[in-house]
């Protein structure tokens, strides 16, 4: 029973055409005690579509997207991820869904105790399954050949500045071939110049790997380099969306607020 | 109000017991279901075990000589400084050497167990482990209380051996005894009913350090502050399961071997 609910969740992402919605949010609401993070999110993601999310800090941008892939429990409202309630599933369907979301972390998130090669190994012995050791070198060496940096192999992160830090944290999660990439803040903390590097990057690799992302920031360089819808959270809820082009001509003093500096 | 924070306080407390049963549940789900993750739990026996050999030898070494020294002056009183083998030896395989070593343990592993999980949490690692559809207690949680379960057993072991050869040196101090009488007189003294509950007791110290420094990492708040604070509660914690375990242990012994 479980296996053939975790066949749905495949079946039903490999069957979706273009323009169809994979995630689909409705009146999704999330509280940590007396406090309201999430109101009332709705939002539709198209297959293929890159949605930026600006917000300020500590509005829940994070929140969202820590529900989809299940690590939050929403209060109320309706979250589908393949048209599949991410509340309802068991761990095994969980499991299945999270296998095609890549979840790239504020920090990168690599794991210290291993090398760049043993993080990259990771998801593919560990959730892939793969014990094929050529297979699992030519992967490597192709997402580390994709973010550029093909050198840093044996390296332990410890050993890598914080840009590089991102770009092997992309490499892993898009190592697996995800269909859908959920970044958290991915320029947090970077120059400008690596910024653009990473926001770059995020662009090649969606257009690559033909993934729908959702990209959490507040840099407007990054959501203007990547999004293809940008949606903007306010106090709980999202207040406008649009394409970054209409966003910049709005009237509204707080979509007006995020663009003021943008030339 | 004060019987409100008592009742919230109690609260508190039973939620903790029942998120501590609910993951020790998981622990035993999980070294049966899915592949058994041998390469980290033999790279954990040697970080767990090997790694600790120097701190249990040195402390060991040190018991047993103190032990000498401390009991020679009163058997000698009594006439019966031939008796302190015998002594030594029963004190320190049924009851010293084991509880030392597992304090011992408990302050280096359970605390650097809770500090890795912790420090792990605090940097999203483990989020990011458990996102990717990997498993995060078959992979870290289950190799290493196995690990400590399989290896504090063995350091005790090692330890009783040191700690009955730093015995030897220290009677020589004083007396000359001859290793062979010596070794001759330990193993004469020493019984079945002697070494086993007492190794069987080792290999619950060793899942009490393993389970809470897991435990304690694995349930860390997200502050830099809560890793330090993990590891505090793991040693405090696993030393304290180690006087119950070891209150229980002595009361089933004593019922079943020694009326």
């Amino acid at each position: 029973m479980e296996n053939e609910k975790q066949k749905a969740v495949n079946e039903q992402s490999q069957s979706s055409p273009k323009n169809e919605t994979v995630i689909k949010i409705n009146g999704l609401k999330k509280s940590f005690g007396s406090n309201e993070v999430l109101k009332n999110i709705t939002i539709d993601v198209k297959r293929g579509e890159n949605v930026v999310v600006l917000g300020r800090s500590g509005q829940g941008k994070s929140v969202t997207i820590q529900c989809i892939v299940g690590l939050l429990q929403p209060d109320a409202g309706s979250l589908k991820v393949f048209g599949q309630e991410v509340a309802e599933m068991s761990d095994e369907e969980l499991k299945a869904l999270r296998i095609k979301i890549g979840f790239l972390f504020q920090s990168g998130a690599l794991y210290d105790s291993m090398t760049v090669k043993e993080n990259l190994e990771f998801p593919l012995t560990r959730v892939l399954k793969i014990t094929d050791q050529a297979e699992i070198d030519k992967r490597i060496e192709e997402v580390l050949d994709g973010v550029g940096l093909t050198d840093a192999a044996d390296k332990m992160p410890s050993d890598l500045s914080g840009g590089m830090r991102k770009r092997i944290g992309l490499a892993r999660t898009l190592i697996v071939k995800p269909e859908i990439m959920l970044y958290d803040e991915p320029t947090t903390g970077l120059d400008p110049i690596t910024s653009r590097e990473i926001s770059e990057l995020i662009l090649n690799m969606q257009k690559k790997y033909k993934t729908t992302s959702i990209i959490i920031t507040h840099d407007m360089e990054c959501a203007r380099i990547t999004a293809d819808r940008v949606v903007i959270m306010n106090d709980g809820e999202y207040i406008a969306e649009g394409s970054f082009d209409e966003l910049l001509k709005s009237k509204d003093t707080i979509v007006k607020a995020y663009f003021k500096d943008v030339s | 109000m004060a019987q409100e924070v008592a009742i919230a306080g109690w609260k508190k407390w039973m939620e903790d017991v029942g998120e501590q049963v609910g993951f020790f549940a998981r622990f035993i789900k999980n070294i049966f279901v899915g592949g058994f993750e041998w390469s980290e739990f033999v790279r954990q026996c040697y970080e767990i075990g090997y790694r600790s050999l120097m701190l249990v030898g040195i402390t060991s070494f040190i018991m047993g000589v103190v032990l000498i020294l401390q009991l020679r002056p009163t058997l000698v009183t009594f006439g019966a400084a031939s008796m302190l083998p015998k002594t030594l030896t029963i004190s320190f395989v049924r009851e010293i050497g084991p509880v030392i070593i597992a304090i011992i343990c408990a302050g280096k592993i359970a605390s650097s167990i809770g500090a890795e999980l912790g420090s792990m949490k605090v940097t999203e690692q483990l989020d990011a482990m458990e996102v990717s559809g990997a498993n995060p207690l078959q992979y870290l949680v289950v190799t290493r209380i196995l690990a400590t379960t399989f290896m504090v057993p063995l350091l005790s072991l090692m330890g009783d051996a040191i700690g009955l050869f730093g015995g030897y040196l220290a009677l020589n101090l004083n007396d000359h005894i001859s290793a062979s009488l010596y070794l001759t007189k330990v193993i004469a003294s020493l019984d079945f009913t002697d070494f086993l509950p007492a190794f069987i007791k080792t290999i619950f110290f060793g899942l009490a350090i393993g389970f809470v420094g897991c435990y304690k990492g694995f349930h860390s708040s997200r502050g830099t502050e809560s890793v330090g604070i993990a590891a505090n509660s793991a040693v405090v914690t696993a030393s304290l399961w180690i006087f119950v375990i070891d209150g229980i242990a002595v009361q089933i012994t004593s019922e079943l071997f020694y009326q």
